[in-house]
């Protein structure tokens, strides 16, 4: 499915984020020479489709106390990774869940978990509780924990 | 921007972002219907929202879209960047509008974190990954070739670490609840 132009514009315009006026979907409509009712259609279209994931807010976490942000990385067996991978992404703590391709010999992990906590210590503990449930199934982690934000804007696409 | 927990502890801004997690309303006046499912005023939740968008409270306010629903890639990237050009080699890698974020990181294991496995042990004497971050873009060809660029332009090699699947994404942490812990 490649984008219509009306979704791309879409795309373009609120990439920094809705106009923060009383009426942000005619704000949007008028700067793309469509109606309130059309941009409020296609964005319904594009959450159900799948091509928004969702319209809202997305916070700083630190600034919101969790202060401790790690990123768990584990070498799981393959033929199990799945079925674990579904049970680790349901415990506390855990934002972000996927599997991703080893690249021996650099990284050998193929299971990440974002893992956020008001400390260090609390985002070890949940480590702990992903090293239990994988069990033998895991040959070895780490936890990448993040010292600064060096960029985050989200998804910007290309003008031209 | 560096970790502060401490900035932020309005109970009602708190209400506000965890109300605003999703659903935002398609409506004519959304944020009037917001204010009324709040008790507060139209012109209130704009002014509050602007506000926690201008002090990075919130990094954005409006749809996240899953480019990969319209053929669109996003890459985990990763480099190990000696400690002498981290700066310099930030400022290309964030001058890419593909990049959406771009952490700097760092290794429990590299903390005394008292893992003596051979893996750990192996990796500890290289040079760490210590620069993450993801490209978006409009195909898998269009994020490999900025992969490419960052790669001619830092000449420092990018691991590739593309989602193959994903268990969860997007957890809506208790953000009321950390709020109350902050004051």
């Amino acid at each position: 499915m490649a984008l219509s132009e009306v979704d791309r514009g879409l795309i373009a315009a609120t990439q920094s984020g809705l106009p923060l006026v009383p009426r942000p979907y005619e704000a949007l409509g008028a700067a793309l020479g469509v109606s309130a009712e059309a941009v409020r259609e296609r964005l319904a279209g594009m959450l159900a489709s799948g091509l928004i994931r969702r319209i809202g807010a997305v916070p700083n976490h630190y600034k919101l106390g969790f202060a401790a942000n790690g990123m768990s990385v584990w070498d799981v067996a393959d033929e199990r990774v799945d079925a674990l991978g579904a049970r680790v992404a349901a415990l506390p703590g855990v934002s972000h869940c996927y599997r991703r391709p080893r690249r021996l010999p650099d990284w050998p992990y193929n299971l990440f978990a974002m893992l956020h906590g008001r400390s260090r210590d609390e985002v070890q503990r949940q480590a702990r509780d992903i090293e239990a449930l994988l069990g033998s199934a895991c040959r070895g982690h780490d936890v990448l924990y993040s010292t600064a934000i060096l960029k985050k804007t989200g998804l910007r696409l290309r003008e031209d | 921007m560096r970790p502060d927990d401490t900035a932020w502890g309005d109970p009602v801004d708190a209400r506000l972002i965890e109300h605003l997690h999703g659903g935002f309303p398609l409506v004519d006046r959304p944020f009037a219907q917001v204010a009324d499912e709040l008790g507060l005023t139209e012109d209130e939740v704009i002014e509050r929202l602007t506000r926690l968008l201008a002090r990075g409270v919130l990094t954005r306010f409006g749809p996240l879209f899953q480019i990969e629903r319209a053929g669109g890639a996003f890459v985990l990237a990763a480099i190990s960047v000696p400690e002498a050009r981290f700066d310099a080699v930030a400022r290309i890698v964030n001058a890419w509008p593909e990049v959406a974020h771009n952490y700097r990181r760092e290794s429990a294991h590299r903390r005394g974190g008292g893992c003596a496995c051979a893996t750990h042990r192996a990796s500890a004497a290289a040079t760490p990954l210590n620069m993450w971050f993801v490209v978006g873009a409009e195909s898998p060809a269009a994020a490999e070739a900025v992969l490419q660029r960052i790669e001619v332009e830092t000449g420092l090699p990018v691991l590739r670490l593309p989602k193959e699947r994903e268990y969860k994404v997007e957890l809506k942490l208790p953000i009321a609840e950390a709020g109350r812990g902050a004051v």
